[in-house]
Parts: structure tokens; C-alpha cells; sequence
């Protein structure tokens, strides 16, 4: 049998298989790439070939426009291709719309990379499907075991209770564009919440997409459509990025929320001026990684970036053969 | 009502900041809460809690031995809160990534009365196991509020002065008749609650030591109010440089509180052994040195010390200059006119004057033209030390709160220089989509001999919301560089904001720069008009310092 390391190697552009001459989410120009999910430290334009799932291609077309790669290799969940040996599948991830984890079997050997994944349900992706290996290559973006995120629901139910108590005030919500808002969106509405969700400019081409791929999301209006006064007591949606800018401004008495795994750390939500901070996390957080990691029992676990030093401990602490990759690139912050 | 609601309270609180806002969460919290629950959440924001047989260290311990001492040490690390960092770490018993909305981890919530009570009648080893247990049965906002309940120091942005604003708010009444009879209160505080609810009768204030609500004054406004006003009417002091305090000594309780009512007495042990009376004297919080006032800054560092030195109360030693007098040993005197009372002060202190303790004189005067003359250009010694006058109507009771009409301040005018904008920082709140915390500099040589800006201060107020939105599209304009909420803005000689500041004093010190800095700065006005190359410079600041240091004559603003 093949070494692991001969057949996934971390370099500078992403993690590299030499076999089949590809790169698993580089983050500069390569010839071949198999891309995870959507999210833009992950799917960069400008590739020549590039494989993902239908979702991935068609979020990265959104973004970047059609012709963000040479050519293109949708590849359903479960679908296998072939390249000098060297096969690769897609498995749900269970992180955004199209995520998927890259299975890759050569010579017997079996390694994940799965990507950025949670474990919990998901109105607007598929579950992460846990899949036999030899080696799983994780991310542990929420790698201390000071994460704990709480269910989302109950999160939904403390943003719906916010907005009750202050009839007058518009409810402003910071969501990371793709997946994070539409998952919202979602949760809210199996929460009940009927009424129209006014969203950030940012966001209508994503929510467009998704609804595309058959993810419900009811009533959606523009934030730039309505008035100071119509926008009271409604929720609205935007980039994080977007609640300190002057296009706040039109908000009347705005509370602020944050959705985002990090808002379990008070100083870093009060950093931020969040009003209301919603621990609502597309990652993993510290139970989920665990958890995954003594369902999977792989030989090896390599740890590609986040908190790893934590989660190298915890291997080492429960007989996990385990190592670090460092790699950069990947940003955490805009979780 | 289980600890979970005390705890959603402390989480809000924790991230509202406007004051308006917490009075709303404070208010329906005591609305909604029972009895005895309410009163112990009184109680813990206004730190009238104390449970010594916790400590944070075997909390710690405690939190190691569940996880693992690395992890917790990375964990910390990162959160940098102990308490915090316990309370996200500790196991949940059932730790399942999907748990139904709502899943209620093993047994029920404690009652916050539960844990109080609880806590008040274990031992120490007796209280770790109990915290534990119930640690095991909160989830993460649970522990957080219980581990900040016990190991003190809520640090949710609530002054006893907030909590008691949202009390009377519950009654419909003022603050000041909570203050009133807040000193004889104890927790939980059924009597009070039983009160605000039109239950039962007014708690009864007469505990011997408690604060009294103090009488504030109005600024004065020169062209309106001295043209109604008459001379004879009113008493002139000046009004010093220190800190409002009212000090007790009742049936051998002694006390030193703030305005507020916040007692500080640790802090000034040497003060409270010169109050040889039976009495409630108002007065200001000095460095006294043979009846010399100290600089503010001076006694500065002595309220920045819970418990001073033996050291430095010999170099700063604090005292008490008085002005009022609320209670002697026949009874209390608010009810007297202010002449009156200042003949039982002046009773009072004849032979109990010390070097710790004295008299704030009265400043005769006829006309508000000699008072004016007199605020313009003080005597020397002590007068030129004050930050301006105070007038007391002769005939005035002591009044609780903020009447209009029986005491003004008349404050020096403040001084003022142009400075130029360097930096602007995000708001928070309702601010935080502007730039709206300046900061600004003054013209100084650089090592190389080029004129480069000092920072000398910063200022987030005295400006209007139009000249706010002003000056942020200035900076939004003009930035030159980014620091995370921070923006350079362009300033040259030859381009550049000015912006004259207005301030109350200057003070040395070590920790700036500039060499020096700046009391209450504010945005006097935006000279859109004014070349940045013209703004002042450093070495006409470090005249000013010099002068307000001499004293005498040093009140001479500049123009």
C-alpha cells in the first residue's frame, strides 16, 4: 500500500494530490482543482479545470460569472471520477448548499478531506454523511473545547423573542452571505415567522440561486424597497460586514444580531457592538469534532487549520495518531 | 423561577448598552420575577452578595480535572474571562450534537434564592460540591451567570444608581425616595418590593450611617438666569476641584459615600478618623495639606485604590472640605433653609476643624458684577484652585435630586485650543455606523526638525448630529490608513481638520505622549474655516500646564 503522504501533500497553493495531478481547494490559479463548497477562501476564480458539485459550480458562476474556470466537471454526491488511477467522490458535508467532503481512493488507500462540515441538521444543505477512511483530513476552525454551540433553534427562538419585545425597532441581522443567511432564513420560517424578511442587496443573487436548487424560502423583500418606517419590526438581513457602514443609517432604532460561532465568546461579540449575538455556526464546533473523529476511528486524522493544537491534544489524549498541516489561507474570521 | 431567567437578564444586560435599554430589561425582570428571586438579583448587580467560601482558582480546578489542563489553558487563553472560559468548558451531562429545542439537561434548574441560600449556610468544601452540582445541571449561559454570581464582579454595566432608577420606575416614583431608604434595605428586599407594588408601608430609612439622595445644581445660564435672579437672595462658594461626597457619623457608624450613594470609606481610612461629630456633613473630597487643596489628579490616585498605603496617604493625604450639613445629633436639618444650616455646620465644626477637615467659606459679594469679577479673576490661593462658584438661595431646603433654581454652578469658562483631527474611531450603539470618537493633536517639532502633530486627546461629544455626520464623511473622505475600527485621516500643514476643544484643566502625565493631558475635552467647534498649519502647538499647551500648576492668575482662559 501507497503512503497517505504520498498521495495528499500540503503545499503552499492547497493540499496537492501528485497522482492525479489536482489540487483539493487551492486558493491561487492551478490547472486542475476539485473545489468543496462555495465559500470564497475555498472557491477561487481563474482555474483551467475544475470539479464540484452542481451547487458549488453554480455558486461559483454567481459569484465569479460563467467563465470563472477553463472548464467544468459537476459531480453529484456519490458520483465517482476517474483520473490515472486515482478516484475521487463527493459526499455531503453538510456546511453550505453543495458542500461536499472529496473522497479520494488510490491503491487501496482511502482519504477524506472533508472540507469545512457540521454535523447538525440543516434545512438548505444535505447531512454530512460519515465516510470510511484511512486518513480524514479536518478543519477545526472551532478547535477549543470553549465552543459549544447551542442548538440553532434555540437561538432562532431568542432572535423571534427579541424582536417581540421591541415592537418599534427594525431587527438587524449580520449573516454571512452564502449559507449562514439562507439557513436563517430558513430556521426562521420553520420557527414560524410568516412574515416578509427584508434582505441586503448582497444576498438576493444567493437567495435567488438556492431557491433555484429547490431550498424554500418564502417571502423576501429588498431592504432598499421600503421605508425608514416599514422596516420596523421586520428582520432584515446582511453581510456582517454591511452593520457598520452608513447603509445602516436608514434603520430605525436598529438591535443588532450577529449569527456567526463565534459569538459564544462574549468579548468578541461585544467587540463587535452586537446587541443580540446568535450562536448559529456552519462549522463544527468542539462536540461535532470529537464526536466525528471517534465515529470515523481513522489511522490518521491531519488537521488542515483553526484551533489545532487543541484538537491535536485531544487525539493524543484518546490514542488518535494525528497531525497538523498549517495551512493557510483559509479564513475563520468571516464564519 | 430558576436561575435561567437571572441568567438571560445578566446576558442581555451584558450586550444592551444604552441605559434606557437596561432600564427596560431591569424594570420587566422585576416585574416578572417572584419573590425572594428578584431581590437576590437586586442584590447580586448591586454587590450586596458576597459568598467567600468559592474560589475562582477551585473552580478552575474544577473545570481542569473535567477537561484536561492543556485545553483549558488554550481555552482560557483565547476567551481570556476564567469564569467564562469555566462556564463554556464544563461538560453538559448528555453532550449530543442535536438535542431537542429546549432539552432540558438532567434535573431542573436551581432557583437563583436556592443558590443564595444555599451558598449562605455551606462550609467550604460544602459549597464547592453544591457549585459543581448545579454547574452539571445549567447549560452554558446558566454556568456563566452562576460563576459570576459567586466569584463576584458581574461586570454587566448596572450601578447600584441604575438598578435603584429601574425600582422607582417599578413604583412610579423618583429615585431619590429609593435612595432614601436604600442604606436600610437588605436583601431580598421584600419590604421594598412589597412598597414599589403599593403592598406595605415605606421601609423605614432610619438606619443610623445611611446615605441621604443628594441636592445637585444647574448650570447656570449667565444671560437668563442672572437677570431674574437677586443677589441678596443667594449665597456664593466656590466650587472646588474634588469629588462630591456626604459623610456619615451616626451612633458610632461611620461612612464616606459618593454622590451616588457608593459607600467608598475603605479608601479614605484616613478621613474617616477625623469625623469626631454626630452628623451628616456634604462636602468635597480633597488632598487637604494644611488646608491646602491638592491638584485632582492627585487624588485621583487615591480613588484608584480600594485600600491605600500607609505611604501614600502620607504623600496625598485626603480631607474634607464642607459646605452643607443634612444631619446633626438633635436630628435631621433637611428641612431648614440653607442659612440655617449653614449656622449648624459652622456650629458643628467650631473646634473640630483639622488638618483633615475645614470649612468651605462663603464668598461675599453685592452684585453679580463683583461675583462675575470675582469668578473672572479669582484671589490667589485657595479660590484660584476652584473650578468656578456655586449659588445657594439662603432660604432653599435640601432638596433631593435636580430642582431648578436653589443651587447654580457657575463654572470658570473652560479653556480652549485648535487642534488638528488625527484619528476617528467607530461608535458604539446607536453611533456605530458613524465616526464619531476623535482624536487630535497639537504642532510639535519632529526629531528631524519637520512639524509633526502630537496627539493631546481625544473627544466623542459637544458636537451636534449634523456636525457628526459632518465629520464622518470628512473622515470617510479623507482616511489615510486602517486599523481595524480606526481610520488615520490626512493632516498636514497644509491639509487638515481643524477642531477647537474645549477642556476643564490640564494635568501632567507620564502615560501620554504628549507629556500631558486633558480634562473632560469636547468639541467646542469644527473650523471647517481654519488652515491645519495654523492650529496651536505643543509648547504653548505645556505653557498653559505650567501656569494652571503655578495657580494663582492661572485662570485666565484663552480667549
Amino acid at each position: 500500500m501507497v503512503r497517505p503522504a504520498s498521495v495528499l501533500v500540503p503545499r503552499p497553493a492547497g493540499l496537492y494530490c501528485p497522482p492525479a495531478d489536482l489540487y483539493i481547494d487551492p486558493i491561487t490559479p492551478v490547472d486542475r482543482a476539485v473545489i468543496t463548497h462555495g465559500h470564497a477562501d475555498h472557491a477561487r476564480p481563474g482555474h483551467g479545470a475544475v470539479a464540484a458539485t452542481p451547487q458549488t459550480l453554480a455558486i461559483m458562476a454567481e459569484r465569479y460569472g460563467a467563465d470563472f474556470a477553463g472548464s467544468v466537471q459537476p459531480l453529484a454526491y456519490g458520483e465517482t471520477f476517474t483520473r490515472d488511477g486515482v478516484e475521487i467522490t463527493l459526499h455531503p458535508a453538510g456546511h453550505v448548499l453543495g458542500s461536499a467532503q472529496a473522497a479520494i481512493r488510490y491503491r487501496g488507500l482511502t482519504l477524506v478531506v472533508s472540507g469545512d462540515y457540521k454535523r447538525r441538521r440543516d434545512p438548505t444543505c444535505a447531512p454530512f454523511e460519515p465516510v470510511p477512511c484511512h486518513v480524514f483530513v479536518t478543519e477545526a476552525t472551532f478547535g477549543l473545547p470553549v465552543f459549544r454551540h447551542p442548538p440553532a433553534e434555540v437561538e432562532i427562538a431568542r432572535l423571534l423573542a427579541a424582536r417581540a419585545e421591541a415592537p418599534g425597532r427594525a431587527v438587524l441581522v449580520g449573516a454571512y452571505a452564502l449559507g449562514k443567511a439562507q439557513r436563517l432564513i430558513a430556521l426562521l420560517r420553520q420557527a414560524g415567522h410568516e412574515a416578509p424578511i427584508a434582505v441586503h442587496g448582497a444576498l438576493e443573487r444567493l437567495n435567488a440561486l438556492y431557491a433555484r436548487f429547490g431550498v424554500e424560502l418564502g417571502p423576501l423583500e429588498p431592504v432598499s424597497g421600503l421605508s425608514r418606517e416599514a422596516l420596523a419590526g421586520v428582520i432584515s438581513l446582511a453581510p456582517p460586514g454591511a452593520l457598520t457602514t452608513p447603509w445602516r443609517r436608514r434603520f430605525p432604532d436598529p438591535l443588532t444580531a450577529v449569527a456567526s460561532g463565534w459569538m459564544g465568546v462574549r468579548a468578541r461579540a461585544r467587540q463587535r457592538g452586537v446587541e443580540l449575538p446568535l450562536i448559529v455556526s456552519d462549522h463544527a464546533d468542539w462536540d461535532e469534532l470529537t464526536a466525528t473523529l471517534a465515529e470515523l476511528r481513522p489511522e490518521e486524522v491531519w488537521i488542515t487549520h483553526g484551533r489545532e493544537e487543541a484538537l491535536l491534544r485531544w487525539c493524543e489524549l484518546h490514542g488518535q495518531k494525528a497531525r497538523a498541516l498549517a495551512m493557510v489561507g483559509y479564513d475563520e474570521e468571516g464564519e | 423561577m430558576s436561575l435561567s431567567a437571572f441568567a438571560a437578564l445578566l446576558d442581555r444586560l451584558a450586550f444592551t448598552p444604552s441605559r434606557r435599554g437596561k432600564l427596560a430589561l431591569l424594570q420587566a425582570h422585576f416585574a416578572a420575577t417572584p419573590d425572594p428571586d428578584r431581590g437576590y438579583a437586586l442584590a447580586a448587580l448591586t454587590g450586596a452578595l458576597d459568598f467567600p467560601h468559592v474560589k475562582a482558582q477551585a473552580i478552575r480546578r474544577a473545570a481542569e480535572a473535567r477537561v484536561d489542563p492543556a485545553l483549558f489553558a488554550w481555552s482560557y487563553d483565547f476567551v481570556g474571562d476564567l469564569a467564562e472560559t469555566a462556564a463554556l468548558i464544563w461538560p453538559a451531562p448528555n453532550a449530543a450534537p442535536n438535542p431537542a429545542p429546549g432539552a432540558v439537561t438532567g434535573a431542573a434548574t436551581p432557583a437563583l434564592s436556592e443558590v443564595v441560600e444555599a451558598l449562605a449556610g455551606s462550609g467550604r468544601g460544602e459549597a464547592q460540591a453544591r457549585v459543581e452540582a448545579w454547574l452539571d445541571r445549567l447549560d452554558a449561559t446558566g454556568r456563566w451567570a452562576l460563576l459570576k454570581l459567586i466569584t463576584g464582579g458581574l461586570r454587566v454595566g448596572v450601578s447600584a444608581a441604575l438598578a435603584r432608577q429601574a425600582l422607582a420606575q417599578l413604583g412610579g416614583i423618583e429615585a431619590t425616595a429609593v435612595e432614601e431608604i436604600w442604606a436600610g434595605l437588605r436583601p431580598p428586599y421584600l419590604d421594598l418590593f412589597a412598597w414599589l407594588e403599593g403592598r406595605g408601608a415605606p421601609p423605614r430609612a432610619e438606619a443610623p450611617g445611611r446615605f441621604r439622595p443628594v441636592m445637585l445644581a444647574q448650570p447656570l445660564d449667565e444671560t437668563r438666569d442672572l437677570a431674574s435672579l437677586r443677589p441678596e437672595d443667594y449665597a456664593a462658594e466656590w466650587k472646588w476641584d474634588g469629588i462630591r461626597v456626604q459623610v456619615v457619623s451616626e451612633g458610632g457608624r461611620r461612612e464616606i459615600y459618593s454622590r451616588t450613594g457608593d459607600a467608598i470609606s475603605g479608601a479614605f481610612p484616613d478621613l474617616l478618623d477625623a469625623l469626631a461629630f454626630e452628623g451628616v456633613i456634604d462636602g468635597e473630597l480633597l488632598v487637604l495639606r494644611e488646608g491646602r487643596a491638592g491638584t485632582f489628579a492627585e487624588l485621583q490616585t487615591r480613588l484608584n485604590r480600594k485600600v491605600p498605603s500607609r505611604a501614600l496617604m502620607a504623600d496625598r493625604p485626603a480631607g474634607l472640605r464642607a459646605y452643607d450639613i443634612l444631619a446633626d445629633e438633635t436630628g435631621d436639618l433637611r428641612g431648614l433653609a440653607f442659612a440655617e444650616r449653614r449656622v449648624r455646620l459652622e456650629r458643628l465644626l467650631t473646634g473640630r476643624t483639622c488638618a483633615r477637615l475645614d470649612l468651605s467659606p462663603l464668598v461675599p459679594f453685592t452684585s453679580w458684577r463683583d461675583l462675575a469679577a470675582l469668578r473672572g479673576a479669582p484671589p490667589e490661593g485657595e479660590a484660584a484652585k476652584a473650578e468656578g462658584l456655586m449659588l445657594k438661595r439662603w432660604d432653599a431646603p435640601y432638596l433631593a435630586g435636580r430642582p431648578r433654581g436653589p443651587w447654580f454652578k457657575w463654572k470658570r469658562d473652560p479653556f480652549l485650543i485648535d487642534a488638528v483631527l488625527l484619528y476617528a474611531q467607530r461608535g458604539h450603539g446607536k453611533r456605530s455606523s458613524y465616526y464619531s470618537d476623535f482624536t487630535f493633536g497639537v504642532w510639535t517639532q519632529s526629531p528631524g526638525g519637520g512639524r509633526v502633530l502630537a496627539p493631546v486627546g481625544k473627544a466623542y461629544f459637544g458636537f451636534t448630529d449634523a456636525e457628526l455626520k459632518a465629520l464622518d464623511a470628512f473622515v470617510r473622505e479623507h482616511t489615510e490608513a486602517r486599523f481595524g475600527p480606526l481610520r488615520q485621516v490626512r493632516a498636514t500643514p497644509d491639509f487638515g481638520l481643524v477642531l477647537e476643544v474645549a477642556f476643564e484643566g490640564l494635568q501632567r502625565s507620564s502615560r501620554h505622549k504628549a507629556g500631558l493631558a486633558m480634562r473632560f475635552p469636547r468639541i467646542h467647534r469644527i473650523r471647517w474655516d481654519k488652515p491645519a498649519g495654523e492650529a496651536d502647538d505643543l509648547a504653548s499647551l505645556h505653557a498653559l500646564l505650567a501656569r494652571i500648576e503655578r495657580g494663582p492668575s492661572a485662570g485666565v482662559p484663552a480667549p
